[in-house]
């Protein structure tokens, strides 16, 4: 039985379902205009504006509190600019505006991963064949076993290792993502191939090596060590929380994986259908969404990934109405829930077998109550 | 030291935090500040801008690529520099006629003040006076096309040029009329210089009256057929001209500007017309199917992805037509616009960065 049948929901359905949100996507498209770039460049403002002051307060990185406030300044800074700024134009959630500072083409973001390697791997194959085993390399990441679909080998023991490294590094990690391992190991592509796109992330890695551990440590002069330990607690304090946060969107309990075969031909309504089970959404405040890249609305972010994402609040709502009327989970919890969700499934997959949920997450039971779409009800 | 500033603000680069201080600084970017609005006429504007260091100047005769924000969106037009190019300095002056359906037209007329941040390129456009000054020298424009023949006539005054120089304009009222007074101003302070005035739809209130043609020219200036002639106009008026110049075999003498009214934006979805990729110089028939896979049938291997208008993989610029996005139904026509290829149609003819 493939997904969209344990949810009772036929082709009309996903069809309904399809042009609902298609719907719900052209109000909001209509709706963009001034506030949403102005919006976007207030970010960008205070995201210089950070980095600078980070920068700056590293000059007198021998007073404690200054140290501790440059490199928080400058973590804050890094943050905004790969999630609410970078991850979102390199979308081209802002292509609408022509404005060459906010266009995906043109835009790159202070992280390891070159711009053009990030919107294949992401914007292309993440997004289109979003939890498809098999296809979505975010799925573990080539390193991680993270769901029962994959096989276990002994080498699966170390997932937690795994993790935790990937956590620390998780810039260099994604720049990584950028060369397809399993391909690599298979065959399918030689090392001829992918050494364009390794050789394109360790130009752009040592461009940000050069940046922070090099010129900013020399600017401040006898201040050199304490700007480089700064610097380098910025970009690893943006690792985890990138980390944090990303894996928090497909992993939790309560995401579904689909196979290659459910997904042949498949029409928009399913795509948005397999988008919607297999993201899932953390609670927080308007701040925490910012810092997060509005990455907190996983959810919306895969129904409408090019749409402005300081939008999703707005969607959300709907779209978790829609979802309760096709009997459909809209997977939803706090921070803790869903990270703790994550670390447990991690650990569990590093035993062989399906491994059981510690705590049985939104999952529906089969057979389901459905509250049918309108397209059913006329049927 | 440019250089260093942008290796200490990889990878964005040190344009991208010097602009918050002011919006007009840039190392590279030709970017512009209004400092004077003038309305002449109730559908124009003429604008003062000064430019940033990296304007290097213009030739007269020349335009700028103007970029405005109307809701969000920029929007790039282009407008002739209608100023002497003799002028020392960054200011210029640009004057924009509001056409229906004009999008940024309307905007500058109705919102353009002064403060206002204008993005700018390079001067360009081969539509110049020669180094070596013609002897003899006939300008034609029509309507908004005075622009760059003003800029000629102002920089020959100012250059203190003494062959003789005859400027003809033409347009529909005598209350459509920009730079009257100066144009009167300017014949009455140089002797070499005559200024005619038509206006077509009020015979007898100019100078002479009706649509350009030999006689005409002929009760103008005797001469005509010696001066090397700079026109710039709406297309019948060029389209006129040329046919007189081509008849009486002095298409050498005849020097034009293509003036381009707003963009065309078809009504209804038209297939027919050819797709010109420019990249690769390839051109087919449209097939009325998307760019991309029209491409792709030309044998061409655009970067793409989703097919389904999510990743903005395929995006290129359009370089002249019309699209439609055969999603939405929203049709686009403006010039080097990034468009997602996967999900627009060519509409009638257009060109594609690709």
């Amino acid at each position: 039985m493939n997904t969209a049948q344990k949810f009772q929901l036929t082709d009309a359905d996903l069809d309904s379902l399809g042009e609902e949100l298609d719907a719900l996507r052209a109000t909001f498209v209509a709706d963009l205009g001034e506030s949403d770039v102005a919006y976007m460049r207030k970010v960008i403002k205070s995201q210089r504006a950070l980095e600078v002051a980070g920068r700056a307060l590293l000059f007198a990185g021998f007073l404690p509190p200054a140290w501790l406030a440059g490199t928080a300044a400058l973590s804050a800074a890094k943050i905004l600019d790969n999630m609410e700024i970078g991850h979102n134009i390199m979308h081209g959630q802002y292509d609408w505006t022509h404005d060459p500072a906010l266009s995906s083409k043109t835009f790159d973001w202070d992280t390891s991963c070159p711009a053009e390697s990030w919107q294949f791997t992401h914007n292309y194959m993440h997004h289109t064949y979003t939890n498809i085993v098999g296809k979505d390399r975010d799925i573990g990441y080539a390193v991680l076993r993270i769901s029962p679909d994959q096989r276990w080998t002994p080498f699966s023991i170390g997932n937690p290792v795994y993790a935790a490294l990937l956590a620390l590094m998780f810039e260099h990690g994604v720049m990584l993502h950028g060369i397809d391992i399993e391909q690599l190991r298979s065959g399918e592509k030689s090392w001829a191939e992918t050494w364009p796109t390794l050789k394109a992330g360790l130009r752009k890695s040592a461009k940000l090596l050069l940046k922070d551990y090099v010129i900013w440590p020399l600017a401040t002069g006898p201040m050199a060590l304490t700007t480089l330990a700064a610097n380098a607690s910025a970009n690893v304090a943006r690792n985890l929380w990138a980390f944090t946060i990303i894996f928090c969107g497909h992993f939790p309990e309560g995401t579904y994986e689909f196979s290659m075969e459910e997904t042949e031909e498949e029409s928009r309504g399913h795509w948005y259908f397999r988008q919607m089970l297999g993201s899932a959404n953390i609670e927080g405040g308007p701040l925490f969404h910012i810092m997060s890249g509005n990455l907190s609305h996983q959810i919306e972010h895969h129904l409408f990934p090019d749409l402005p994402a300081h939008r999703y609040a707005e969607m959300a709502p709907k779209v978790r109405e829609i979802c309760e009327r096709y009997g459909l989970p809209y997977n939803s919890g706090s921070l803790s829930k869903q990270f703790g969700s994550v670390v447990a499934k991690i650990c569990r997959m590093a035993l062989p077998g399906r491994g059981r949920a510690a705590a049985p997450g939104p999952v529906p039971s089969f057979p389901v109550p459905v509250r049918r779409g309108s397209a059913a009800i006329a049927a | 030291m440019a250089r260093a500033l942008d290796a200490a603000t990889a990878p964005h680069g040190i344009d991208r935090y010097i602009e918050l201080v002011s919006p007009t600084w840039s190392t590279t970017e030709v970017r512009g500040r209004i400092v004077g609005v003038v309305r002449q006429t109730s559908n124009t504007v003429t604008l003062t801008v000064e430019a940033n260091r990296n304007w290097h100047g213009f030739v007269a005769g020349q335009y700028t690529q103007l970029t405005v924000e109307i809701d969000g969106v920029r929007h790039t037009r282009c407008y002739s520099m209608a100023t002497s190019a003799t002028a020392s300095g960054r200011q210029f002056e640009l004057t924009v006629k509001a056409h229906p359906n004009g999008l940024v037209s309307n905007h500058l007329v109705s919102r353009a003040r002064p403060g206002m941040v204008v993005g700018l390129t390079p001067a360009q456009g081969d539509f110049t006076l020669p180094g070596q000054r013609p002897e003899r020298v006939l300008l034609i424009s029509g309507g908004s096309g005075i622009t760059p023949v003003l800029s000629m006539l102002r920089t020959l005054c100012a250059e203190g040029h003494s062959g003789p120089v005859t400027f003809v304009h033409y347009c529909l009222t005598a209350g459509d009329l920009t730079y009257g007074a100066e144009l009167s101003d300017i014949a009455s302070r140089h002797p070499n210089v005559r200024v005619i005035k038509i206006f077509t739809d009020e015979p007898g209130a100019g100078d002479f009256d009706g649509f350009v043609s030999v006689a005409q020219l002929d009760a103008i200036d005797a001469s005509w057929r010696q001066a090397e002639t700079y026109m710039c106009g709406p297309a019948p008026l060029m389209s006129a001209a040329a046919a007189i110049y081509a008849e009486a075999d002095l298409g050498i003498r005849l020097h034009t500007e293509a003036f381009t009214l707003s963009q065309w934006i078809a009504e209804a979805p038209d297939v027919s017309g050819a797709i010109r990729f420019t990249g690769s110089g390839t051109e087919v028939r449209s097939d009325g199917r998307t760019i991309l896979d029209q491409a792709e049938g030309a044998g061409l291997t655009p970067k793409s992805g989703c097919r389904m208008g999510i990743c903005h993989s395929c995006i290129c610029p359009l370089v002249s037509g019309t699209v439609r996005n055969v999603v939405t139904g929203v049709v686009t026509a403006d010039r080097g616009q990034d468009i997602q290829i996967c999900i627009n149609a060519p509409v009638g003819d257009v060109e594609i960065d690709l």
